[in-house]
């Protein structure tokens, strides 16, 4: 049974707990505009819309108000795939983009409505890779509007690899589609240099009886905004949405969420958690389940942890979860922002670990648990290792 | 033989936007081998004397010496004062989410022995210590002090104690918050440290109850930010009959 309905729970640690939604607000109604792949269709933000109101729009380098311009050296893509696998690079008028989901705000759908070749890369049916699909996408210093597909016939396995460097402003929607029993697991990680804005939407459509992981791991940018959502395409699908962000100084990091439960006994899980340090290092983890009326048996449980290194961080956390039908496995979600704070420090050091060690140990801690989900054995070592670089990185 | 020297330490806090002297020139030695029970009334400044000698930032050391053989103690910083030998063992133990106790022990150990304890030695180094202190060997899985009681916590206090043998340590009201199995539980493991004659102890407490279990070779009675009487054994006897009124009234009466 639904454990809360409409609750959202909000934590910052510059100040008091402070975010509340309104009673009524909906996932549908706290958008300023429906969905749409024409940009004319969404006003120009002005900061205090919901969707909006956590965003430092004037970072945004105009890819809000239609300032932004596709320069020639945007960002290189480059896609190694396995045998079996199709890249294609196909025209805006290819059938099967958007296939997955509609922009949501109007940065996504100011990337459709500019992008000029998308990237299609198809894995047939029944065909189980094993290596990863590697997507790089190198920023060259200018702006650009991508779009990219994976999708997986029925019974497919794949594991997508996307990897974001160098320093862009980009706005980008990518789709995957799953088929009947496909299981996809992406793992996009976004390490861009200090300069870089990327605004993205992620839509899955999993199929009926298809496992679909979204991994995302935020480290670089200056202003990173992704929009990771879910839809059902038949019954007894299943997403896990795992998260990593590690804000540092002056970095905005914002993961949007959502799972739409629109078809009956399916599963998602979701776990976000981020680590902040330095002054003016902001996440926002807005987490939105939706439970409709026809979506009978299903279970879902998210949560976000962050963890806040330093003063003069700030974390906006809400979790949303919107039931229409009492006939499900579960509903829940949890949201928690705690301080690795001086006394913690003391206590360590009081014990001989030098300062750096110290916090090296709560924050491989606290993330430990979901690295080891990734299921990617050199993604995972990765990880830990970025993870004590970005220390290292604070304490020179 | 190591020796910890304290002349004429005077410390001070920060509080409500003002500066307030805390200790007032205290002076003791403590030897390796040696007992020491400090014993005061609350707000004496006893837990200031023992977070001051560990380093803990919230403190500001306004004068005097403190030395460890003869090296500056005040000069090093937290985790150098504990690698030199000194342990704290705290009234009010930190939880550290995300930190195991088995990942926190080694990696202390690590620290303080200066290079990592062989794995299959040192698992069952913690095994049996664990055993003595009563511990169930589930507890090295969970993370530190997180969601433990006050005996718990204590307990994993004088683990550590048995495990990093320090040439001096402090034992911040470890008593405080006990029943009394786990009293005789804890001071058993003190006892054990103290056996080796390795160490040197210094008891801070508000009760005479634990030096039933933990003899002190000396007493001394805290007030007002100093030492005001020093004694033997025979000292936390007199405290026991006649409590500190005569020291927080009339100040030092010897």
């Amino acid at each position: 049974m639904a454990e809360a309905q409409n609750i959202p729970v909000g934590s910052t640690t510059a100040g008091a707990i402070a975010v509340a939604a309104e009673a009524d607000s909906t996932v549908a109604t706290r958008m300023s505009a429906p969905p749409s792949f024409d940009v004319a269709d969404f006003p120009v933000p002005n900061g205090r819309e919901e969707e909006w109101r956590f965003t430092p729009l004037e970072r945004l380098r105009g890819l809000h108000d239609g300032t932004a311009v596709a320069t020639g050296t945007g960002v290189k893509v480059d896609v190694q795939a396995p045998e079996g696998v199709t890249v294609e690079a196909v025209g805006r008028d290819d059938a099967r983009l958007g296939k997955a989901g509609t922009p949501v705000d109007r940065i996504a759908a100011q990337a459709y409505s500019a992008f000029e070749q998308a990237s299609v890369v198809t894995v047939p049916k029944e065909t189980a890779l094993t290596e990863p699909i590697r997507i790089a996408v190198h920023g060259e210093g200018g702006t650009a509007f991508g779009h990219t597909v994976v999708e997986l016939g029925a019974f497919a396995e794949a594991v997508v690899v996307i990897d974001h460097t160098g320093d862009a402003v980009l706005a980008a929607n990518v789709d995957y589609v799953l088929g009947d029993g496909a299981k996809l697991t992406v793992v996009s990680v976004q390490d861009w240099d200090d300069k870089a804005v990327h605004v993205a939407q992620h839509n899955a459509l999993v199929g009926r009886d298809a496992s679909f992981k979204s991994v995302v791991v935020t480290f670089g940018g200056d202003v990173v905004r992704l929009h990771p959502r879910v839809n059902y395409a038949g019954t007894g699908g299943e997403a896990e949405l795992f998260g990593l962000y590690f804000t540092d100084k002056g970095q905005h990091q914002e993961h949007r969420l959502l799972v739409d439960h629109d078809e009956p006994h399916c599963k998602s899980n979701v776990v976000y958690k981020g680590a902040l340090q330095g002054d003016n290092a902001h996440a926002v983890w807005i987490g939105d389940v939706l439970i409709e009326a026809k979506a009978e048996g299903t279970d879902t449980y998210e949560m976000n942890r962050n963890l806040v290194l330093t003063d003069g961080a700030r974390v906006d956390s809400v979790p949303n979860l919107e039931i229409e039908t009492g006939e499900i496995v579960g509903a829940g979600h949890a949201s928690a922002t705690g301080r690795f704070d001086d006394e913690q420090l003391f206590y360590l050091m009081a014990r001989g670990i030098p300062e750096y060690e110290a916090r090296r140990l709560v924050v491989r801690g606290f993330f430990a648990e979901l690295v080891q989900q990734i299921g990617v054995a050199d993604i995972e070592e990765r990880l830990l290792a970025k993870i004590d670089e970005e220390l290292e990185a604070a304490v020179a | 033989m190591a020796t910890l020297e304290i002349r004429d330490l005077h410390v001070t806090v920060e509080a409500d936007n003002a500066t307030k002297e805390i200790l007032k020139g205290v002076d003791l030695t403590v030897k390796q081998g040696e007992t020491h029970a400090i014993m005061g009334p609350n707000g004496s400044g006893k837990s200031t004397l023992a977070y001051s000698l560990a380093g803990h930032p919230k403190y500001t050391i306004t004068g005097g010496t403190v030395t460890l053989d003869g090296e500056d103690v005040i000069e090093m910083s937290v985790d150098e004062r504990a690698r030199a030998g000194l342990f704290l063992a705290m009234q009010y133990p930190v939880e550290v989410p995300g930190v195991s106790v088995s990942n926190f022990l080694r990696t202390s150990a690590t620290a303080i022995r200066g290079e990592a304890p062989k794995l299959r030695t040192w698992v069952k180094e913690v095994k049996e210590a664990m055993e003595r202190l009563n511990m169930d060997p589930s507890f090295a899985e969970r993370n530190v002090n997180e969601g433990f009681s006050g005996g718990e916590k204590k307990r994993h206090e004088i683990l550590q104690l048995e495990l990093l043998k320090p040439k001096m340590a402090i034992l911040d009201e470890t008593d405080s918050g006990l029943d009394v199995d786990a009293l005789r539980i804890v001071s058993e493991g003190v006892n054990r440290v103290r056996e080796t004659g390795e160490v040197g102890t210094l008891l801070i407490t508000h009760y005479t109850r634990i030096l039933r279990y933990i003899k002190p070779d000396h007493v001394h009675v805290f007030a007002n930010g100093k030492i005001v009487e020093s004694g033997g054994p025979e000292l936390a006897d007199k405290l026991e009959a006649e409590g500190y009124e005569a020291y927080t009234k009339g100040g030092a009466s010897a």
